[in-house]
This record gives structure tokens, sequence and C-alpha cells, in this order.
């Protein structure tokens, strides 16, 4: 080699403009065959689900609004939710944002697109906004297509809450989208994880299923009767806070915890993902996801957030235990109970009374005198007593509540038979579905006893 | 002292966990030259193209490109292009998509249609890449090197999968580009290819250089040739070559697959063949052929890396830490 010497130094070339870069990462997730079926899939599917099972005479009673299906054509949407809240929306998730950044190692384009783009700090920004645009898009397909589907097949009529009050058309239309939004947050959550699993395990098909994975294990963690505080800290506590949002008032310290923990779960997920994507050495064609260091990168963070989040909620909540406990209950079933009461007087063609003249009650027990009256489970008893209207008599009827570890329970008439003991009752017009007989109620667990 | 440089590197070294990929590396590219990297796996070949790209930064010693010093991933000058480790392509997008794209990305100083035509895929610019063979691959992959007319060209095995008359239009676009002043460096394991294309080579050998200068020196850089001489009297050449100073004959074993009863295999320096040529000759026996059973680059570079493979001291597999890439065998397959 001879001694040189070198040219005058010349300025580095510019990075490719983000929106450019953008658009060019929307074109590469549009044209893959998986995103466009799952377009189909979002837009047409849940319309046509709900269309058919509002039909049905056997009705998905066993989830939340599942039993109003043929009755409104917004609780349609509502059992779309609580099914995508478990599954769906963590696997679309995981579909589009879990692939984003490892698509380009198993095609072996990662170099092509840094000399393309000359910043890892820019692809990085947009596959997440790509990734994110094509997630909204999705998303936006489920309550769209299941609310017109409910309303075609149904009908645009009252929704019953969780506490027994009429929601109208209207309030339900907000309700609803309100719902929805709510579960956006979680969302985000598990398409950041996407984006950490997709950096860290390469092209490892590990970082594809990783949101999968994770709401799969989240789910079980809340149906475990875990303390409220651990429950409320995961970031899929949203995908169950917005029940709070069908009850009057609405819970709304519930709903706001649910998101603003899937926010900080989504901002820490990101901001990992990031700094393990800039600290990548692309000359290393070898590289093949962390390896060991996934256990630094990963587990160690999401134990330090866990457990910072649970001690930021014990600390700034009054909830306490499982948060379900006889005070929460009573009140909850005693207020239902009378919203639905007024419900079937109207059925009944009956002069209507308010919920003040009923002055109803309950007094719920667990287990029997053994048992401590604390925690979900299905064995809970219920005594509801109110003021018959126009008499000084009391009425009362019996009820077995299966509650829930998340707060929502479902109360089943154990009579009188007239009451709540049938599931349909007599009307001048015919037969009608009993409110009384079996219907969905909702506690808040964030809320401390004496509040209940 | 030359002013024209477009590379210049001095001792470079880049590690990767405790595998050393490369070590000390010097390497100097003038303006319009076609300089070849030649090495066997595990050399580190890639790994200098990925830092010509500004993929990375090296861990030590200087990099110059363009008369810049390579410091931040990435900061690199304007017309640098090229590829390691395969063309970036996307299969679900057609050839002219993928070129739009990183035009839209670049800017291009070439037109679509323009660098399409240079590397003859002007029939299949709007079908899918997924469908491509390699060798279209990889002419498409210099086709988006070309469109943002770079001053430094650098590739990563661009014969790889190509036929005959593609590697011909390879050939014809490189030394072209060179003929305008772009330097043009790439890698490759065939040697004809650096013979007919490469006026300068650096031959690495794990992690470190071991020749590098003109092709034509490389060819003497071993004096033991094997040569296969036809003769019309096979017994007669036989014993003349035993007396010829300087040269040994083989078995058709150590050399050949197949035997060839009338072939004499000998191995020596040039000289000692043209004594044995002039003894034939002499004796009134006819040579029919003679030719190199290993052409001579290839002897220089079995030569020169003569131990390198088992030498890996930093890979014991032997393979190239940043050659070995089984995604991309997926290519094809894949739908993006």
């Amino acid at each position: 080699m001879s001694a040189t010497a070198v040219t005058v130094s010349q300025p580095d070339a510019r990075p490719a403009p983000v929106r450019g870069t953008y658009r060019f990462e929307l074109v590469k997730l549009l044209s893959q065959w998986r995103i466009r079926l799952l377009f189909a899939a979002c837009w047409l599917g849940p319309g046509v689900l709900v269309a058919g099972v509002s039909q049905q005479s056997s009705l998905p009673a066993d989830t939340v609004f599942g039993r109003w299906m043929s009755q409104t054509g917004w609780a349609g949407t509502l059992v779309g939710l609580s099914f995508s809240g478990t599954f769906l929306l963590p696997l679309v998730t995981a579909l589009v944002a879990g692939d984003v950044f490892a698509v380009e190692d198993r095609l072996g384009t990662w170099r092509h697109l840094l000399v393309a783009v000359r910043s890892p700090r820019r692809i990085f920004v947009a596959k997440a906004l790509a990734s994110l645009s094509v997630l909204a898009l999705l998303l936006a397909g489920l309550p769209a297509s299941s609310i017109v589907g409910g309303l075609a097949a149904v009908g645009n009529r009252p929704l019953v809450g969780l506490d027994g009050h009429l929601l109208t058309p209207a309030h339900a239309a907000v309700a609803v989208l309100a719902a929805w939004a709510c579960a956006l947050a979680p969302t985000l959550a598990f398409a950041a994880v996407g984006w950490l699993g997709s950096v860290a395990f390469g092209r490892s098909p590990l970082g594809l299923v990783l949101p999968a994975l994770l709401a799969l294990a989240l789910q079980a963690a809340q149906i475990l009767p875990l303390p409220v505080v651990v429950r409320a800290a995961l970031p899929n506590y949203a995908f169950v806070a917005w029940h709070g949002l069908f009850t009057d008032p609405a819970q709304a310290g519930s709903v706001v915890v649910g998101v603003a923990v899937a926010l900080v779960w989504a901002l820490a997920a990101t901001a990992l993902a990031y700094a393990m994507f800039m600290r990548r050495d692309f000359t290393d064609v070898a590289y093949d996801g962390l390896g060991a260091g996934i256990f630094v990168w990963t587990v160690l963070p999401t134990v330090a957030l866990l457990v910072a989040g649970v001690g930021m909620l014990a600390a700034l909540t009054p909830a306490s235990g499982s948060g379900v406990d006889k005070a929460k209950l009573d009140a909850s079933l005693a207020t239902a109970y009378g919203h639905l009461y007024r419900m079937q007087t109207t059925q009944l063609h009956r002069p209507d009374v308010t919920e003040a003249q009923l002055q109803a009650t309950a007094s719920c027990d667990k287990g029997g005198s053994l048992v401590e009256d604390v925690g979900p489970g299905n064995d809970w008893r219920c005594v509801v007593t109110w003021h018959l209207p126009g008499t000084k008599a009391t009425g009362s009827a019996i009820y077995q509540l299966d509650v829930n570890p998340d707060g929502r329970y479902v109360a089943d008439g154990d009579g009188p038979q007239e009451v709540n003991g049938f599931f349909q009752v007599r009307t001048p017009v015919g037969n009608a579905p009993n409110p009384l007989w079996q219907f969905d109620g909702s506690v808040d667990l964030l809320t401390s006893t004496s509040k209940g | 002292m030359r002013e024209d440089l477009v590379v210049r590197a001095r001792g470079i070294t880049k590690c990767f966990g405790e595998v050393v990929a490369l070590d000390g590396v010097d390497l100097d590219v003038a303006q319009g030259q076609v300089h070849g990297l030649v090495g066997p796996n595990g050399a580190g070949k890639t790994t200098l193209l990925g830092l010509l790209l500004g993929l990375g930064v090296p861990d030590g010693g200087e990099l110059e490109i363009l008369g810049s010093p390579v410091r931040r991933t990435l900061a690199l000058p304007d017309g640098i292009a090229g590829f390691v480790d395969g063309p970036g392509l996307y299969p679900a997008l057609t050839a002219r998509q993928n070129l739009v794209a990183l035009e839209r990305l670049r800017g291009g100083g070439v037109g679509i249609d323009e660098v399409l035509a240079q590397v003859g895929l002007t029939d299949v610019a709007d079908d899918r890449v997924r469908g491509f063979s390699l060798g279209m691959r990889q002419r498409l992959g210099l086709a988006a090197a070309l469109l943002t007319r770079p001053r430094l060209l650098v590739l990563d095995e661009p014969a790889n999968g190509l036929d005959p008359a593609g590697t011909r239009q390879v050939h014809r676009v490189l030394t072209g580009l060179a003929a305008t002043g772009t330097s043009v460096v790439l890698s490759s394991h065939r040697m004809d290819d650096l013979a007919a294309l490469c006026s300068d080579v650096t031959l690495l050998a794990a992690g470190r250089v071991v020749f590098s200068g003109p092709i034509g020196k490389l060819a003497t850089q071993t004096d033991q040739l094997d040569y296969r001489v036809r003769v019309s009297d096979p017994t007669a050449a036989r014993r003349i070559a035993e007396d010829t100073p300087g040269l040994r004959i083989l078995t058709d074993d150590d050399v050949l697959r197949r035997p060839d009863v009338e072939a004499l295999l000998v191995r020596g320096p040039e000289p000692a063949l043209d004594d044995l040529i002039a003894r034939l000759v002499g004796a009134g026996v006819a040579v029919r052929e003679l030719a190199p059973v290993i052409a001579p680059l290839e002897a220089a570079f079995l030569a020169l890396t003569r131990g390198s493979d088992a030498s890996s001291r930093d890979d014991p597999s032997g393979d190239d830490p940043s050659r070995e890439d089984p995604g991309r065998d997926e290519q094809g397959e894949e739908e993006h």
C-alpha cells in the first residue's frame, strides 16, 4: 500500500425523510397477504358473527352483555369487545407489530433499508407509525362492523347497563365507542411488546407470537384471585375496566387506572425496543436476536415495571385485597335490582315506580357463616328486599351470585318465581324475557369498602 | 502520494463479541478502480464491505470514504451504494416498485427504466420479485445500486447465481461504470470473475490481509503450479519429465478426479515447465495440450490462504460469522 492523501472531506448524506420512510413501510405492510386477510376479517367478520349470533335462541350469556344480544343491537359489539380483549386484539397486534422488524431479518433486507434511509432512528419511528396506522385501520373495523351487524340484525334499541339502568340508544352509542377507545390503550401496549419481541428475537417466530403469548399469560392472571392492585397493574386491565363505563355513575377510577397503566406499559416497551434497536450492529449479519441478553432486556424490566405499578397503585388507590366484599355487592345488587324492577314494571304495564320509592336493599353472604364475606366466587347468596309500591309490605327475592375476580358478577334469580325465578314474565302482549331472572353486574374493585 | 483514493483504510479492526472479524486491515481503492475482495469463509469480506457502506464503524483503525472519515454509523457522504449479504429486495413488490421505493427514499440520478435496461430486466419490470431467480435478484440489486449514480459501488458477490449471459451483462455494467470514474469494490469466490473485472485485489484470510495489489501480481505469488501435459508418447514424456530439474511428476489421484492415461501431471515452477516443453519437442514428442490443472489465481489463493481455514482462531467452526445467514435462503418463499 502506498502512502496516501485523501480528497477534501464532504458532508454526510442526509437521512431519508420520515414521511417517505413511513410511506415505504406502509407499502410493505399492505403488500402482505396476511395483512389483507386481516382487513377482510376485521371489517367483515364481526358484523356477520354478531348478526348471526343475535338471531340464535342460545345466546353467549357467559360473556358480559351476551344475554342482551337479541334485545338490542348495541350488545353484540360489546360481546365482541370482550372477546377481542381476551385474544383477538393481541393476536392482530402480534401479526402486525410483532413482525414489522423481524421481517427485515427474514428477508435479509436490513442493510439495504439502512443504506437507503441512513438513520436507524427514522426507521424505528417509521416502522412504529406504519404498524400503528395499519393496526388502527384494522381495529376500526371491529367496532364498525359489529355495530352495523348488531343494529341491522336487532335494531337500535336501549341497552341495559351493568347496574340495570337503561341507556338510550344515543347514550349506548357513546358508551360503546368509549369502551372501544379504552381498549386502544392495552392494544398499544401489546403493539409495543410486539416491537420489543420483533427487535429482540430477530427472525425467530418467538417475536411474532410474543404479544399473543403475553396476552394468554395475562388473561390467565386476570382469572386468578390476585390482589386487585396486582390485577390493575397489568397492561390488560383496561380490557375489563371498560365495564365501568356501563354503570351510573361510571366507575371512572378503574377506567382511568386501566388506561394509564396500559399506556405506561406501552411507553416502557417502546423505549426498550428503541434502545435495543439503536444498539444493534448491522455489520454483524450473523445476528439472530439477543440470545441470553433477552433476560436483561425484557424479563427484568417487565418485573420492575410490574413491581413499580403495584407499589404505585397500592399507594394511590384505597383498594385492598381482592376488591370484592359484601358492602360493594350489597350496594351494587340493590341498585341493579331497583333499576331492573322498574323495567319489569314497565313490561307488565304496571304503574311506574321510582328507585327511591322501592328503597331496595340487599344483603349478601359468602359461603355461610364459616366463610369471610370477601373475594370472588360462585358461593355468594343474597337477599334483596324492597318496598312494594302502594303498600307497607316489603318484598324479598333471593339471588345466587357468581362473582368473577375482575368484579363482574352474574346474579341468578332464585325466587319467588313470579319475581325472579323464571326466565320469562307474562305480559299483556305475551311472554317476554324476565329482566330480574338473570343479569350482569359490576363492582368497582379499586374503591375502598367504606365507599362501596 | 495519491490524491484519487475513494477508500482509505488503515489498521481496521472489527469484533463481534469475542469474534475478531477484521484484524488490522489496510485497503486502498482508487477512483475508477474495480477492486476485488477475496478470501475463504470467515475471512471478513462481508464485514469489511459493510463498513464501506457505513453499516457500522470500525472498533479500531482509520477509515476514510470519499475523503470523509467514518466515525458514526451511516454517516457517509452521498454517492455510496451497493449491497452486502445479498441484494435487499422485497419479494411481494415488483421490480419496479422496489426501485421506486428506493428512488423516493434516496432520490434518483438515473431513471428506473434506464437501470432496468442496463441490467437486462426491462421485460420483467412489473413482475413480483418473489418469482425471480437468484441471478435476476442479483441484477435487480445492482440496478438498485445504480439508481443513485454512485461514486463508490460496494457489491457482495454480485455474480452469485448469474448465468453466463447475466455474468457478461454485469461485467459490462461494472467495467462501464469504472470507465466513467466510479470505483467498485466487490467480493467474489470466483477467481475468473475477479480476473475479468478487477485491476487490484485484496486477499483476506481470518480477518487479515495476506495480499493486496494488482491481480497479475497475485498470480505470481506461488511458484509451484500443477500442469496437465497431453502428449503423443506418454511413456517417453514421463521419462523426460523425470530428468527435468525442478519438476515433480504427480499421480492422477493427487489432482484429478478422473484418471487420464494420455496425460502427464507435473508440478513445478514456470521455468522448469518451459524446460520440459523444450525437451519434449527436442525429443520429438508432440505436445497436444498444456494447461494448468488449477488456474494460477486460484492456486495463488489456495497457497496464500492455506491453513487459514484451520487457523480461524476466532471462529472454531471455520465459518464466516458474517457470511452464514440461513435467512437468505428463505427470500424466495417470504411474503412481504
